[in-house]
């Protein structure tokens, strides 16, 4: 009985512990996401970094300063997660609406040798117009995947060609340019739409 | 991996009427539900899914397979790790034990397409030949679906109806 007790105590303990850090962080959510980062050791996101869309218009750090944005990498060669996430990128806008206007969404791809801007811009007709193809030189690549601690690496393949190893989560960047924190695909639903939500209305705010 | 696996159990579950349509096999070997994504125009590769199921008392192997829309088909095996998605060619093709199933889910393994000539579209289907060591070749049809579940994108629960 003590011990059922105890136990009970416990979980209550935590369960305040756990709300009372659940509320300061949707008090200071950016805040909150930045420290437990650094926290964790894990490599800051958020950089410069300029690439070119399919039509040959140049997008950088600079130019989206504002404005909430998303990036993920991944390549057309890619048959499992890049479309994936593409198709679910569609689908989550889509069920946002007008809100999905409010961010920008840009597509990096990490082989820029077989996705030259005509093949990205053949490919990206299926998903979303909003979403965004860019493309840099090796070295703007390279450049790109430094700024986000992202990582990508060309492995060859047994039967002739190769693959590209990349990072696949989905990058939520704040209207300033830093980091507020991921996307993964393998969460529910109302997680993502919720986490788009949260990045449109930080564009809102930067506009009032 | 939990997640694909539990997908492929949710689809063996609601596609249960339909796999009775689409199932296929030869030897001891078993093919459930193939299908295969649906791709994005010009897109270079395709990835396929199945379920196989080795009724036999002895081991089998998939080898490979070939199908008339792609020049070749190849068995791929994707991992996740810290981040960081890694696909690797299974050269040996996959064991399927005696009394076993395997599934070639998303985020798993899968059969690679390699320059189909045609987009594949929801709702159309394309023949395929698979190869297995023992069993033979085994004539097949993938479905072109979406999503494992068939339905719009996002997890098992909600996939196939938007909110
Ligand atoms: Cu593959």
């Amino acid at each position: 009985m003590k011990g059922l007790r105890l136990f009970r105590l416990a979980v209550w303990a935590a369960v305040f512990v756990l709300g009372g850090f659940l509320l300061i962080s949707m008090q200071f959510p950016e805040s909150q996401v930045g420290r437990q980062t650094t926290a964790s050791g894990t490599a800051k996101v958020g950089g410069p970094f300029s690439l070119l869309t399919p039509a040959g218009k140049r997008i950088d750090n600079q130019s989206l300063a504002g404005r909430p944005y998303i990036v993920f990498f991944g390549f057309t060669y890619c048959p499992d997660i890049c479309p994936t996430t593409l198709f679910e990128l569609t689908d989550l806008m889509a069920d946002l609406g007008p809100d999905a206007d409010s961010f920008e969404v840009l597509f990096v791809t990490v082989d820029p040798e077989r996705d030259t801007p005509a093949a990205l811009s053949s490919y990206m007709t299926s998903f979303d117009s909003r979403i965004t193809a860019l493309r840099g030189s090796a070295t703007e690549t390279e450049n790109t995947l430094k700024s986000f601690s992202a990582y990508a690496k060309k492995v060859p393949l047994e039967t002739g060609g190769y693959t590209m190893d990349h990072t696949a989560g989905v990058f939520l960047m704040r209207p300033d340019g830093g980091f507020t924190g991921m996307m993964d695909m393998h969460e529910p639903r109302e997680t993502k739409l919720e986490k788009l939500r949260r990045l449109a209305r930080m564009a809102n705010t930067v506009q009032g | 991996m939990s997640l694909p696996f539990k997908v492929v159990l949710l689809a063996g579950t609601l596609c249960s009427t339909a796999a009775s349509a689409h199932e296929f096999s030869s030897g001891a070997v078993v093919i459930d539900h193939p299908w295969a994504r649906v791709t994005a125009a010009s897109a270079p590769v395709a990835g396929a899914y199945l379920t196989v199921t080795n009724t036999g008392s002895e081991p089998d192997r998939l080898l490979g397979g070939s199908t008339p829309i792609a020049s070749r088909i190849e068995i791929h095996q994707m991992t996740m790790d810290d981040g960081v998605a890694r696909m690797r060619l299974l050269p040996d093709g996959a064991e399927i034990a005696p009394g076993a199933t395997i599934e070639l889910a998303p985020g798993g393994m899968h059969l690679m397409l390699i320059g189909p000539d045609r987009q594949l579209v929801e709702g159309d289907s394309f023949k395929a030949t698979l190869e297995f060591a023992r069993s033979g070749t085994i004539d097949i049809e993938f479905v072109i679906q979406r999503t494992a579940l068939g339905g719009a994108t996002g997890d098992g629960e909600h996939a196939g109806h938007k909110p």
